[in-house]
C-alpha cells in the first residue's frame, strides 16, 4: 500500500469537497471547512507523535488557505481561471477600458477627498456603491464561468481584473476609516 | 481467569489516566492557575486559600526572590528591586515603553546588535542583578507551576499559557521563552479572549456573534468570534497591547502630583504614590467619592479627595481609545453592531462602571458579566489545556484563532509589503519568490516585520536573516522560495529553499528579543545554586516524560489503525521502535533516550500520513482522498 502523501498540489475544490464552479454554496463550504479542520487541526494532535504534530500542521494551514482562496469570490475566480489555464495577468496587463480607468481614478480621489475632510458619510456612501457594483461584477464573472452559453474565459479574466481593482478600492476605503478612527 | 496487564516499570500508564495539564492567565496585576478537575474548570489556590497570584517579583540581595503577596508586601519599602506589572516589558525595547520618568525602575537598555538591527529587550537592573522581563515572568510562572503540582499532587504534561490577542510575534516568543524557563511545556499559547469565549461558550452553550472587550492591568483586546456548533472561529483580533488599567491608576497619580504641586518623586514615593491610586481607582467602582492620603518621604501630607465624576473625567480618553480598536475589528469581521449577539467583559479593569457604561452604549445592549472577570481566561485556558492533553477525547468542538497583526517585509525605500494579512485563520503559510539582482549574488537578506504601517520603522522588527549559499547564476536566474509559516500558537517560522538546486535553509524566526538556547541555560545556570546537576536531572526528567507521551501516543494509534494502515513488516519496525525505546527509558543515559525517541518519531512518519488521510476522509462522509484525485 502507497502511503498517501501530504500533497500540497491538490485542488482546493477537491480539498473542501465542493464543485469546481464560481458559483458556490457557501453554507457547504463552511460546513466542510470546519468538519476538515475538526479532523486535521493541531489541537487535535497536541498529545501526539511530533510527526502527527508536523503534519496537522501542514493540512490545517492547507485547509485555511484552501478555505480562504474559495469563500472570495475574487479569489475564487482567479483561482478558477488557474485551474483552467488562464493567467488573469491582474500584474501585467494593463490594457483596461478606459472609461473604467477613469472612473477608477474619479472613485480614488473621492476617496482620499472624504478621507481629507473625515467624512465617514461620504466613505459609507462610497463603500455602498463599491459594494453594489462589486456585486453586478460578481454575477457577470459567474455567466463567463460557469454558463455554457457565456462561458468566456478570456472575459472572465478581464472581470477579474476589474474586480481587483475593485478589492484595492476597498482597501483604501478601508484604511481611510482607520485613519479617521486615529 | 483474566489475565492481569503487567507494563513495565515507568513506562506505560493505565489507558486513561489523567494527564496534569493546567491554564495558566499570565496578566500584568494577577497571575492565575487552573485545572479542569472531575470534568469541572477550577482555579487553584495557594496554602492560604489565595486565587490571585499578584505579578510581582521581588529580587533580595542574597539572590533569593519573593513572588507574589509577600513581594507586593513589599513593594513601597523596595521599589526599584520590586518588579511589578513586567507584562508590559515583554518582548519590547526600551523606547517602546514610552516615558519612564515616573518609574521606580532601573532600566537597563540593550542596544542593538548590528546595523538596522532592532535593539534587545529592556531589562531591569536590581540589587540582584540584570533581569530581564522574561526572568522575571518565569518567576511568577515557576510559582503557580509549584502551586498546581502541589495542589494535583504530579508532575505536568503541560500548560496552555495565556497572551494578550494582540500580543505580537517578540512578545508571544517572550512568553514562551518564560515558561521554557520556569520548566512548563507548553501545550499552546492561547489568546486571552478566545479563552473567556471558551469559558462563556461552553458554559451557556451560545450561538452567534459575541465580542469579547478584555481590559487588563496592562493590555486591552477586542475579539469579535462566531459560535456555532461547538466553533469557536475568531473573525478578527484588535486592541492595544499597552492599555489597561494600570494606566487608569497613573492618570490618579498625575492629578495627585498636579494638586499637590509635587516635584518628580524618588521611586519609593512614586511606588507609594501609585499604590494609594490603584487603591482609589478600586474604591471608585463602589462608591461616589474616595480619600487618598499618604505621608511622602519628605514628610509632605498627601490628602485629596478624589470624586468619580472628576475620575471618569481624567480618564474618559482612555476609555475612547478602547473603542477605536472595537471599531476597527467590527469592520475587519464585516459586522455591524447591530449584528453583535452578546459582549462578554474580562480582565479586572471592566469593573469601572465608566468602561461597563461606555461598552454598553456602544453596543446598545448590556455586558455579560456573570463570570468573574478576573477568573474567566485562567478558566477557559484550563479547558483547551484539557482538551490538548488527550484528557477528554470525545469532545468536538474547535478552535480557530486568528494572527492579529499584519506581517510582512522590507521592500525598496524603507516600505512594507505585506505577507501575511491581519486576521488570517492559523496556522496559516504564504510563500514568496525572489531572486538575484547582480551577477554571481551568493546571499541576500530578508527582514520581516509586523504591523499594519507602511513605513517599516513604525512596524516592529521581528527578525533581519541573511539567505547564504545561492549557488552563484547571472542576475535573476536564481530562485529563491520563502515560506512563512505561523503556527497554531500565532508564532512564525521561516524556511528558504534555492529552487534551482533544491538547496533548503530552514530559520526559525528568533525575534531580536526572543532568546537563544544559549541563553536559556545561561539564566537556568544563574538562576539555580546547583545548576549543573540540577539542570541534568530535569533534562532526564523531561525527557523521560516526553519519550512516555510518545510511546504512549504510537500505542494508542497502533490500537486504532494499526492493523488497518500497517504492513505487518512495518508494525513490527514500529514495535522494535517502541521496544527500543522502552529499554534504554528507564535508564540515564540521556543521549540514548534522545536517540530512541528521534529513530521512533522517524519509524511513524508514515503511519502518521496515513492516519491523517483517514481523518481527512472521514470528514468528507467516507470518501477517500485517492477518490477524489483527478
Amino acid at each position: 500500500m502507497a502511503a498517501p502523501v501530504f500533497d500540497p498540489t491538490q485542488d482546493f475544490f477537491q480539498l473542501l469537497g465542493i464543485p469546481a464552479r464560481f458559483q458556490i454554496e457557501g453554507a457547504l463550504l463552511d460546513e466542510h471547512y470546519r468538519a476538515l479542520q475538526s479532523q486535521v487541526h493541531p489541537d487535535k494532535f497536541a498529545h501526539q507523535t511530533e510527526a502527527e504534530q508536523r503534519l496537522a500542521m501542514q493540512w490545517a494551514t492547507r485547509v485555511n488557505e484552501a478555505y480562504q482562496t474559495l469563500r472570495s469570490p475574487l479569489n475564487r475566480g482567479r483561482y478558477l481561471l488557474k485551474l483552467r489555464g488562464v493567467d488573469t495577468q491582474e500584474e501585467t496587463n494593463t490594457a483596461m477600458p478606459v472609461d473604467f480607468l477613469m472612473e477608477q481614478m474619479e472613485r480614488r480621489e473621492a476617496v482620499e477627498e472624504a478621507a481629507r475632510r473625515s467624512d465617514v458619510d461620504a466613505l459609507d456612501a462610497l463603500q455602498r456603491r463599491l459594494q453594489s457594483d462589486t456585486r453586478s461584477l460578481q454575477q457577470q464573472l459567474a455567466l463567463q464561468l460557469d454558463d455554457e452559453n457565456h462561458y468566456n474565459p478570456a472575459a472572465a479574466a478581464g472581470t477579474v481584473r476589474k474586480l481587483r481593482f475593485m478589492e484595492k478600492l476597498a482597501e483604501e476605503i478601508s484604511a481611510a476609516f482607520d485613519e479617521i478612527d486615529n | 481467569m483474566a489475565l492481569l496487564q503487567i507494563s513495565e516499570p515507568g513506562l506505560s500508564t493505565l489507558p486513561h489516566q489523567h494527564r496534569l495539564a493546567v491554564g495558566i492567565d499570565l496578566g500584568t496585576t494577577n497571575s492565575l492557575v487552573a485545572t479542569v478537575r472531575n470534568g469541572i474548570s477550577v482555579v487553584l489556590n495557594d496554602e492560604q486559600g489565595r486565587l490571585l497570584l499578584p505579578s510581582v517579583v521581588r529580587y533580595l540581595e542574597d539572590g533569593s526572590v519573593q513572588v507574589g503577596e509577600s513581594a507586593q508586601a513589599a513593594q513601597n519599602l523596595d521599589p526599584s528591586n520590586t518588579i511589578v506589572s513586567a507584562k508590559r516589558f515583554m518582548g519590547r525595547g526600551l523606547k517602546d515603553i514610552g516615558d519612564v520618568s515616573g518609574s521606580p525602575y532601573r532600566f537597563v537598555d540593550i542596544p542593538s546588535t548590528g546595523s538596522g538591527q532592532a535593539p534587545g529587550m529592556v531589562q531591569l537592573r536590581t540589587v540582584a542583578g540584570v533581569k530581564s522581563p522574561v526572568e522575571v515572568s518565569a518567576e511568577i510562572l515557576k510559582q503557580l507551576r509549584a502551586r498546581a503540582e502541589a495542589s494535583l499532587g504530579g508532575e505536568l504534561v503541560g500548560a496552555v499559557i495565556t497572551v494578550p490577542a494582540y500580543f505580537d510575534d517578540a512578545q508571544r516568543q517572550a512568553t514562551k521563552d518564560a515558561a521554557r524557563l520556569a520548566g512548563i511545556n507548553v501545550l499552546r499559547l492561547l489568546n486571552e479572549p478566545t479563552a473567556a469565549a471558551i469559558a462563556y461558550g461552553l458554559d451557556n452553550a451560545s450561538e452567534g456573534v459575541y465580542a469579547v472587550y478584555d481590559l487588563g492591568g496592562g493590555t486591552f483586546d477586542i475579539s469579535i468570534l462566531r459560535l456555532s456548533r461547538g466553533v469557536f472561529e475568531v473573525l478578527a483580533a484588535n486592541g492595544d497591547s499597552a492599555l489597561g488599567g494600570d494606566d487608569f491608576d497613573h492618570r490618579i497619580y498625575c492629578w495627585l502630583l498636579a494638586q499637590n504641586e509635587l516635584p518628580p518623586l524618588n521611586p519609593h514615593d512614586t511606588r507609594l504614590l501609585l499604590t494609594r491610586a490603584r487603591a482609589a481607582k478600586e474604591e471608585l467602582t463602589e462608591h461616589a467619592e474616595t480619600r487618598i492620603t499618604a505621608v511622602l518621604s519628605g514628610g509632605e501630607i498627601i490628602d485629596n479627595l478624589l470624586t468619580q465624576q472628576v475620575f471618569h473625567e481624567m480618564t474618559r480618553n482612555l476609555v475612547s481609545r478602547t473603542l477605536q480598536p472595537l471599531r476597527r475589528a467590527l469592520r475587519d469581521a464585516q459586522l455591524t453592531v447591530e449584528e453583535v449577539k452578546g459582549v462578554v467583559m474580562v480582565g479586572g479593569a471592566t469593573r469601572m462602571p465608566q468602561v461597563q457604561r461606555a461598552v454598553a452604549e456602544f453596543f446598545g445592549q448590556t455586558p455579560l458579566t456573570n463570570l468573574d472577570p478576573d477568573k474567566v481566561v485562567a478558566l477557559g485556558a484550563a479547558i483547551q489545556a484539557n482538551v490538548l492533553a488527550g484528557n477528554r477525547s470525545g469532545d468536538d468542538w474547535l478552535l480557530l484563532d486568528v494572527l492579529p497583526l499584519s506581517l510582512g517585509i522590507e521592500i525598496m525605500g524603507g516600505l512594507t509589503e505585506k505577507i501575511v494579512p491581519r486576521n488570517s485563520t492559523i496556522p496559516t503559510a504564504r510563500a514568496q519568490e525572489f531572486t538575484t539582482y547582480k551577477d554571481g549574488q551568493t546571499a541576500m537578506s530578508v527582514h520581516v516585520v509586523q504591523g499594519e504601517r507602511e513605513l517599516v520603522a513604525d512596524c516592529r522588527s521581528l527578525a533581519r536573516f541573511e539567505l547564504r549559499g545561492i549557488p552563484p547564476m547571472v542576475a535573476g536566474a536564481a530562485r529563491i522560495r520563502v515560506t512563512y509559516q505561523v503556527d497554531a500558537d500565532g508564532l512564525l517560522s521561516v524556511s528558504a529553499r534555492e529552487m534551482s538546486r533544491g538547496v533548503e535553509a530552514h530559520i526559525t524566526v528568533k525575534p531580536s528579543y526572543g532568546l537563544s538556547d544559549e541563553e536559556v541555560t545561561r539564566m537556568l545556570a544563574e538562576s539555580n545554586a546547583h545548576a549543573a546537576d540540577d539542570m541534568r536531572a530535569r533534562a532526564l526528567r523531561e525527557q523521560q516524560v516526553e519519550a512516555r507521551q510518545l510511546l504512549e501516543a504510537v500505542q494508542n494509534a497502533l490500537d486504532e489503525d494499526g492493523t488497518a494502515l500497517l504492513a505487518p513488516d512495518e508494525r513490527a519496525a514500529i514495535q522494535d521502535g517502541m521496544a527500543a525505546l522502552g529499554a534504554v527509558l528507564p535508564g540515564s543515559d540521556l543521549p540514548a533516550i534522545k536517540r530512541a525517541v528521534s529513530k521512533l518519531n522517524e519509524l511513524t512518519v508514515a503511519f502518521a500520513q496515513r492516519r491523517m488521510d483517514n481523518n481527512v476522509a472521514r470528514a468528507l462522509g467516507g470518501k477517500k482522498l485517492s477518490d477524489l484525485e483527478m
